[in-house]
């Protein structure tokens, strides 16, 4: 990502008064303007687009929501929900009730926003260690890339949900004194992020051993600039996007590796709605309501879906900067 | 080749050694222990437990006990299964993990490579939309959400099936269709984005120039240039399955290693839990050797140093 268009924005060639005239807008001036125009062309990933922001906005005011996503409703008075909950979904409780009488929607709300920011927190963690590792690897070689890569090596050699659950069960034991959703997540971002940085880290360093030999790579190592400029300047932002493409379908890989471990018991702990852990529980509710099954498995669904389009969007609309290596 | 080879394999030793020395330290430095149950146990019964599994020596002695012993095959006594040793146990649920790996990677294969091929061979057709919302969305739905789904439509809602167990053939399909599906959508993308670029390739012009049938084409040239990337993923997948089996397990109550590791964390059966991950790592590692080496082997452009 090394050279800005940046000629005039308009292209009109009117000849004389009587040939018609061509006027063409062309109206990207940047890099990331064209990128844009790129992903617009796709229809699917702007329907990914169009989805994930409604996911992230309808998450982002959950405390709107018209049931606190802990509150048991006791109001309801027909035999069957009182003992067993699952009201249908009525005016009062939009999609019903879980089988303590919760309201559903109000959960689903909360618990995508658990799993959201784990999602992009995650990526956003193990990019940036990823790249400074990858970076460090790539750029200096020798001993310190040796190094780097056998470490990188020996993280990729646990298997990665085992490994994951077994952390995540022994963090469990802690009792924490601070609010324990907060520390929960903190806890799965940071084991994900530590099981999940090789990758980037090998992108990086694929891509600056490829960048290394380019000229202006060159030509600033002539201009005298040191190890550092040359990195952040020069070659982090041109290999950037293989980053963003990797990044934004991990999104998803994190959210479905949340979810597993709650509903394994030992990510988000009850009361805490997570999508994984009401999928957990609405298991030995399968015959009397399929539908609560559903929603939660649905919106992990929907959500990760409308990630994988817009990450295959970003793949097509970022493809001459991939290709260009 | 075989200097690459034998590296490989001398390399396996630190990284098992790496694992389980973190395994270890991670099950040994966090809170609680093996006795913690429901019923409370008398200190004397702890202590006297303590030291018939050597759990009062010190920490870095244990572990050196352990790997000695497991380098002789033997995994140690469980904890919570107290008649029987890990190595027992594990070996009882091998089969069932194994076979039901091995008909999910059938599944993955037979479904998402042919789809994959005929999708790209027919590009913008309806088979290729089919196989392309087949990837996408298979390929999006984590396994246990597809679990749930398939046990509501095809068990409870039809009958057809039973919802769990293990043993007879009918209880096969659900798990295994639910844990194969997922890589079959990850094949057939993969599948089709190498088979469109080969085709792409001068070569397969020359040839399509030449006159030869498109059957044979594909037979004798695409295949087997198109097939190469998809080996190389054929190992993360085999390792996913093994792995992917363990929420599978749990759904469909199916006695493997899987539901093995995750009883014994939360009953954190010390030996249970080192010997399964110890075989998870060892597993993944072989696999991913194996295929790096049949990579070279079909390759002949690529060569190892």
């Amino acid at each position: 990502m090394a050279t800005t268009v940046s000629d005039s924005n308009v292209l009109s060639v009117p000849a004389s008064p009587a040939q018609p005239t061509f006027e063409k807008k062309v109206k990207a001036t940047g890099e990331a303007a064209i990128v844009w125009d790129r992903f617009r062309r796709h229809h699917f990933a702007m329907i990914g687009l169009g989805t994930l922001l409604f996911v992230v906005l309808v998450s982002t005011f959950a405390p709107l929501a018209p049931w606190s996503p802990n509150a048991i409703d006791r109001s309801l008075t027909d035999q069957q929900v009182m003992a067993h909950g699952f009201a249908p979904p009525s005016a009062a409780h939009w999609f019903g009730t879980d089988e303590l009488n919760r309201d559903l929607f109000s959960r689903l709300l909360w618990a995508g926003r658990i799993s959201l920011a784990v999602g992009f927190l995650t990526v956003g963690i193990g990019a940036t260690i990823g790249i400074f590792v990858g970076a460090l690897a790539g750029f200096y070689g020798g001993w310190l890339d040796t190094v780097l890569m056998r470490g990188a090596d020996l993280f990729l050699s646990f298997p990665f949900l085992p490994t994951l659950i077994l952390i995540s069960a022994m963090l469990h034991q802690y009792k924490f004194s601070a609010d324990v959703t907060v520390v929960q997540v903190t806890t799965i971002v940071g084991v994900l992020a530590l099981l999940g940085w090789m990758d980037t880290a090998r992108l990086v360093r694929g891509q600056f051993l490829t960048l290394l030999n380019r000229d202006f790579v060159i030509a600033a190592r002539a201009l005298g600039a040191d190890g550092r400029r040359i990195m952040l300047v020069h070659l982090i932002p041109n290999s950037m996007a293989p980053i963003i493409v990797a990044a934004s379908l991990n999104v998803g890989g994190f959210i479905i590796a949340e979810s597993a471990i709650s509903f394994l018991g030992v990510g988000v702990s009850p009361p805490t709605a997570s999508w994984g852990s009401m999928l957990a529980d609405f298991q030995s509710y399968l015959r009397y309501s399929a539908i609560a099954v559903l929603l939660p498995g649905g919106a992990i669904f929907i959500t990760v879906m409308a990630i994988n389009f817009v990450g295959d969007g970003l793949r097509d609309a970022l493809d001459p900067w991939l290709r260009n290596r | 080749m075989t200097r690459y080879i034998v590296r490989r394999v001398l390399w396996l030793i630190p990284v098992l050694v790496f694992v389980s020395l973190i395994t270890f330290t991670l099950m040994h430095i966090t809170p609680g222990g093996p006795w913690d149950r429901d019923k409370a146990v008398s200190p004397q019964a702890i202590a006297n437990l303590n030291v018939k599994y050597n759990l009062d020596k010190p920490a870095w002695q244990q572990y050196l006990l352990y790997m000695s012993n497991a380098l002789r095959g033997d995994l140690g006594p469980s904890y919570t299964y107290q008649d029987r040793s890990v190595t027992q146990i594990i070996l009882g649920g091998l089969p069932n993990t194994t076979s039901l790996g091995f008909f999910a990677a059938l599944v993955a294969i037979c479904v998402g490579v042919p789809l994959g091929v005929i999708a790209a061979t027919r590009q913008n057709s309806a088979v290729d939309y089919t196989a392309l919302a087949f990837g996408t969305v298979f390929a999006s739905v984590p396994s246990f959400v597809l679990g749930f789904v398939m046990i509501i439509i095809f068990a409870l809602t039809l009958h057809l099936v039973p919802t769990s167990g293990w043993g007879k053939p009918e209880q096969y399909v659900l798990p295994v269709l639910t844990l194969g599906l997922n890589q079959a959508a990850l094949l057939t993308r993969i599948t089709r984005a190498s088979v469109l670029d080969v085709n792409r390739q001068d070569f397969m012009r020359t040839a399509r120039a030449k006159g030869l049938h498109e059957f044979l084409l594909v037979r004798r040239h695409l295949l087997k240039n198109a097939l190469i990337p998809v080996v190389t993923v054929i190992g993360p997948i085999l390792a996913f399955l093994l792995v992917g089996s363990l929420i599978v397990e749990s759904i469909f109550s199916i006695p493997g290693i899987g539901r093995l590791l995750v009883q014994g964390i939360s009953q954190r059966d010390y030996s249970l839990i080192m010997g399964t991950t110890l075989l998870y790592a060892f597993v993944i590692a072989v696999l991913n050797l194996i295929v790096d080496v049949l990579y070279g082997l079909i390759d002949p452009r690529i060569t190892y140093r």
